[in-house]
C-alpha cells in the first residue's frame, strides 16, 4: 500500500515526536504543581530557562551533563546487551573512589600520564563491579538486579571507609578526601575560562562523553563484538544456538557497561568535583543515569541529548528556589516525562482520531492468527 | 552472661525494627511480581507512604489513620503502575522508574507548602504507632530485660507477621491465589480459563503499593517520627532484593527480610562495641546476603511472564 503519510501518522509513528511530546506533558504537569501551590509559573519556567540559556549558565549545563550522559550511556549499552544495570551506581561510585585514589597518590605525574591513568583505574574498578555481578549470575546463577543493589551499597560503604584512610582523608576537618592532585583535573585553564566568561568548573569532560558516545554507537552497530551481544540481549537461546558463547557475552556485556559507569564517576571527579565527600546517602548518579537512558530510548545520540536536558533540568531546577519555587519540582518534571515515555503507546493510538477510511481494505486472512498472543 | 543476653536482646530488637518495613514492602513486591508484573516502583511507593503516614497521624492526632492512609497513598501510586503497565502495556521497568521519581518528588513538594520545610514536624508519642507489652517486663533482671528489648515491640511490627501469614494463606490456599500465580506464569492460558487476567494484575499492583506505602508509614511512625527526604533511601530496593533472595514466596521473602533485618541489628552492636571501622560494619548485611545467596540460596526462579506487559486477544 502507498498510502500519503498525514501528520498524525506521523505523530503516532515517530519515537522523536513521543519524547517531545512526553516532555511538553511534563513540563505542563509541572506547571498544574506550580499554579496549585500558588506559585507563578512563568516566573519559574522563565527562571529555568534563563538560568541554562546565557554562556554561563549553558556552560553550567554542559559541565552537569557530562557524568549523566556517561553514567546513561553504560546503561543504555546494558538495555542493549539485554542486562538491566541498576548497578551503574556503585560503579560510578568505585570508579570516582579510584580516579581520586590514583589522583592523590600518584599526584606527582604529569598531566598527560596521569589524567589517562585516572580514567584506566575508575574504568577497571567498574569493570570489576561489572564482573563480579556476571560472574555471580553465570556461576551461581543469581540475579543480577539483586546482586547489583547489594554491589551499590558495597561500592558505597567502600568509598567512604576509604575516604577515612589517612593517606586519602583531607588534613583539615572535612568529612572527605583531599583534592586531587592539578595535574589529575581536567579543568580549563583560569585564564580562559575567565576571558570567555565560562563557570569555574568548565572542563574537557564533555570531548570524553562525545568520544564515549561515539564509541558505544560504533560497538553496538558496527562491530561484531556488539552485534554477538544484541543477539544475546534479543534472545539468549536463539544466540547460543547460533554459536554465541552467552556466558562470556554477559560477562563482555557487564564489564563494558561497568567500565562506563566507573569512567562516569572519574569524570565527575576530574571535572567538578575534585574531592570526594564521605557521604550519608547515595548520590544517585547510577540512578540518573537509568532516566537518562530512558529518556534517550538507549540510542547513543538519543542518550547525548537526554543527558544535556538532564543536566540542564538539574543545573535549573538548583536555582528554582530563587523564586520560590521547590527544587523538588524536577523531580515531579522528569518523573511525568519518564512516566509518559513509558506509555507513549498512547501516542500510536493517537492514529485512531482519523475519520476512517470509506471503504476499508479487507485485513489480511492471517489476521486471526495474530490475534492470539500476549507477550 | 548479662552483657551477653543485653547485646543479644539489642541485636533481636534492632532485627524486627529493620525487617518490618522491608517486610511489608516485600510482601508488596511478592503481589505484584508473582502476577507478573515487575516493580522497582516499591521505594517510591514507600516514600509516598511514609510522607502520607507521619502528616495524616500528625494532623488527626490518630496513628492508625495514618497508618492507613500512609497505605492508601503507596495505593494510589500503585494505581497509576498499574494503569500504565496493565493496561497500556508500558514497560514496566519505565514505569516503576517513573514511580520512583514521581513519589518523592510529589511529596517532598507537598512538604514544602504544608510545613514550609522538606521535613515534617515529628509526632508527639500519641501519634505514633503504640508499643505493645512495654512495662509489661521486670527491667531490672536480666531475662526481664531480654524480654523487654524483645518482646515489647512496635504493634506495626506484630502486625506485619501476622500479614505474613496471611498473604501465605492467600497465595497458597485460596483461589485468588492459585489464579494470581497462573497469571504471572501463563497469562493465556489463565484467559482461556475464564480469568480476567488484566483485572487481576491491576488488583495485585494496587495491593502491592498498599503494603509499601504501610512499609514506608513504619519507618516513620515508629523510631524515628518524622518525614525527611531521606527517611526512605534504598529500603524499597532491599525489599525488592529480598524477595529475589526467597524466590518470590512470602515466607522466603521473610527469611530474606530477617536475615537483612540481623545483620542490621549485629551492625549495631558491633558499630557501638569493637574497633572496627564503621563503615566496614555497614557493610555487613550486603556482604552476608550475596556470601548466603552463593552458599545456601543459588537461583531464584522468576515467574515465567513477570516482566510481559499482557495484551488481551480480542
Amino acid at each position: 500500500m502507498t498510502k500519503k503519510k498525514g501528520f498524525l501518522d506521523f505523530v503516532s509513528e515517530s519515537t522523536f515526536i513521543h519524547i517531545l511530546l512526553s516532555i511538553i506533558l511534563g513540563f505542563l504537569v509541572g506547571a498544574a504543581f506550580l499554579a496549585v501551590m500558588g506559585l507563578s509559573v512563568g516566573a519559574a519556567y522563565g527562571r529555568l530557562l534563563n538560568s541554562v540559556t546565557s554562556l554561563k549558565g549553558f556552560s553550567y549545563v554542559v559541565v552537569y551533563s557530562v557524568p549523566y550522559i556517561v553514567a546513561g550511556l553504560s546503561v543504555a549499552f546494558s538495555f542493549k546487551t539485554g542486562v538491566f544495570n541498576i548497578g551503574a551506581e556503585g560503579q560510578f561510585v568505585v570508579g570516582s573512589m579510584a580516579a581520586a585514589v590514583v589522583g592523590i597518590l600518584c599526584g606527582s605525574l604529569p598531566k598527560p600520564l596521569l589524567i589517562p591513568l585516572c580514567f584506566l583505574a575508575a574504568m577497571a574498578a567498574g569493570a570489576l563491579w561489572g564482573i563480579i555481578v556476571g560472574f555471580l549470575k553465570t556461576k551461581w546463577g543469581i540475579n543480577e538486579v539483586l546482586s547489583m543493589i547489594m554491589f551499590n551499597w558495597i561500592a558505597f560503604y567502600l568509598s567512604n571507609f576509604i575516604a577515612g584512610i589517612p593517606a586519602i582523608k583531607s588534613e583539615g576537618s572535612a568529612e572527605a578526601t583531599k583534592n586531587i592532585s592539578s595535574n589529575a583535573s581536567m579543568l580549563f585553564s583560569k585564564d580562559f575560562i575567565k576571558s570567555v566568561g565560562l563557570c569555574p568548573t568548565a572542563n574537557w569532560g564533555i570531548l570524553v562523553a562525545i568520544l564515549v558516545m561515539l564509541l558505544v554507537w560504533f560497538i553496538i552497530e558496527k562491530t561484531t563484538l556488539g552485534y554477538e551481544l544484541k543477539a544475546v540481549g534479543y534472545n539468549k537461546f536463539a544466540a547460543e544456538y547460533g554459536g554465541i558463547n552467552v556466558n562470556r557475552s554477559i560477562l563482555t556485556a557487564l564489564a563494558i557497561s561497568g567500565a562506563l559507569g566507573g569512567l562516569a564517576g572519574a569524570l565527575q571527579l576530574m571535572g567538578m568535583g575534585s574531592r570526594i565527600s564521605i557521604f550519608s546517602s547515595q548520590e544517585g548518579f547510577g540512578f540518573a543515569g537509568i532516566v537518562v537512558a530512558l529518556i534517550g530510548v538507549s540510542n547513543p545520540f538519543g542518550v547525548f541529548i537526554a543527558g544535556l536536558f538532564y543536566g540542564a533540568l538539574m543545573y535549573g531546577g538548583s536555582k528554582l528556589n530563587l523564586v520560590g519555587a521547590p527544587t523538588q519540582l524536577i523531580n515531579v518534571i522528569v518523573g511525568t516525562v519518564v512516566f509518559f515515555i513509558a506509555i507513549s503507546v498512547i501516542f500510536r493510538r493517537l492514529k485512531f482520531l482519523k475519520k476512517a477510511p470509506k471503504a476499508p481494505p479487507k485485513p489480511p486472512v492471517s489476521a486471526d492468527k495474530k490475534e492470539v498472543q500476549g507477550t | 552472661m548479662t552483657n551477653f543476653w543485653n547485646s543479644f536482646g539489642i541485636i533481636l530488637y534492632a532485627t524486627l525494627i529493620y525487617s518490618t518495613p522491608l517486610l511489608y514492602a516485600a510482601l508488596g513486591s511478592c503481589f505484584s511480581e508473582v502476577s507478573g508484573v515487575v516493580n522497582i516502583g516499591i521505594e517510591g511507593m514507600m516514600t509516598a507512604g511514609a510522607f502520607t503516614g507521619t502528616v495524616v497521624a500528625y494532623f488527626t492526632g490518630n496513628p492508625w489513620i495514618g497508618f492507613l492512609c500512609g497505605g492508601l497513598a503507596g495505593a494510589f501510586f500503585g494505581m497509576l503502575h498499574a494503569i500504565a503497565t496493565v493496561n497500556l502495556g508500558a514497560d514496566q521497568t519505565i514505569a516503576g522508574t517513573a514511580i520512583n521519581m514521581l513519589g518523592p518528588g510529589i511529596v517532598i513538594m507537598i512538604a514544602k507548602v504544608l510545613f514550609n520545610s522538606t521535613d515534617t514536624i515529628p509526632l508527639t508519642a500519641s501519634q505514633k504507632i503504640p508499643k505493645l507489652f512495654s512495662g509489661v517486663f521486670d527491667t531490672t533482671t536480666v531475662f526481664g530485660r531480654f524480654m523487654d528489648n524483645v518482646v515489647a515491640n512496635y504493634a506495626s511490627t506484630y502486625l506485619v507477621f501476622l500479614a505474613v501469614i496471611v498473604v501465605w494463606f492467600v497465595f497458597y490456599k485460596t483461589r485468588f491465589g492459585l489464579r494470581l500465580r497462573a497469571c504471572g506464569e501463563h497469562p493465556q492460558a489463565c484467559e482461556t480459563l475464564g480469568i480476567n487476567v488484566i483485572a487481576m494484575r491491576f488488583a495485585c499492583v494496587c495491593i502491592s503499593g498498599f503494603l509499601a506505602g504501610l512499609g514506608g508509614a513504619c519507618v516513620t511512625m515508629t523510631v524515628s517520627t518524622q518525614f525527611r527526604p531521606i527517611s526512605i533511601v534504598g529500603q524499597g530496593f532491599i525489599a525488592i532484593a529480598a524477595v529475589i533472595f526467597g524466590k518470590f514466596r512470602p515466607h522466603g521473602a521473610l527469611i530474606g527480610c530477617l536475615l537483612f533485618g540481623f545483620c542490621s541489628g549485629l551492625k549495631v552492636v558491633l558499630g557501638g562495641s569493637s574497633g572496627v571501622n564503621m563503615h566496614l560494619i555497614s557493610m555487613i548485611p550486603y556482604v552476608v546476603t550475596v556470601i548466603v545467596l552463593v552458599l545456601f540460596v543459588g537461583k531464584s526462579r522468576v515467574p515465567a511472564a513477570n516482566g510481559k506487559p499482557y495484551i488481551k486477544a480480542k
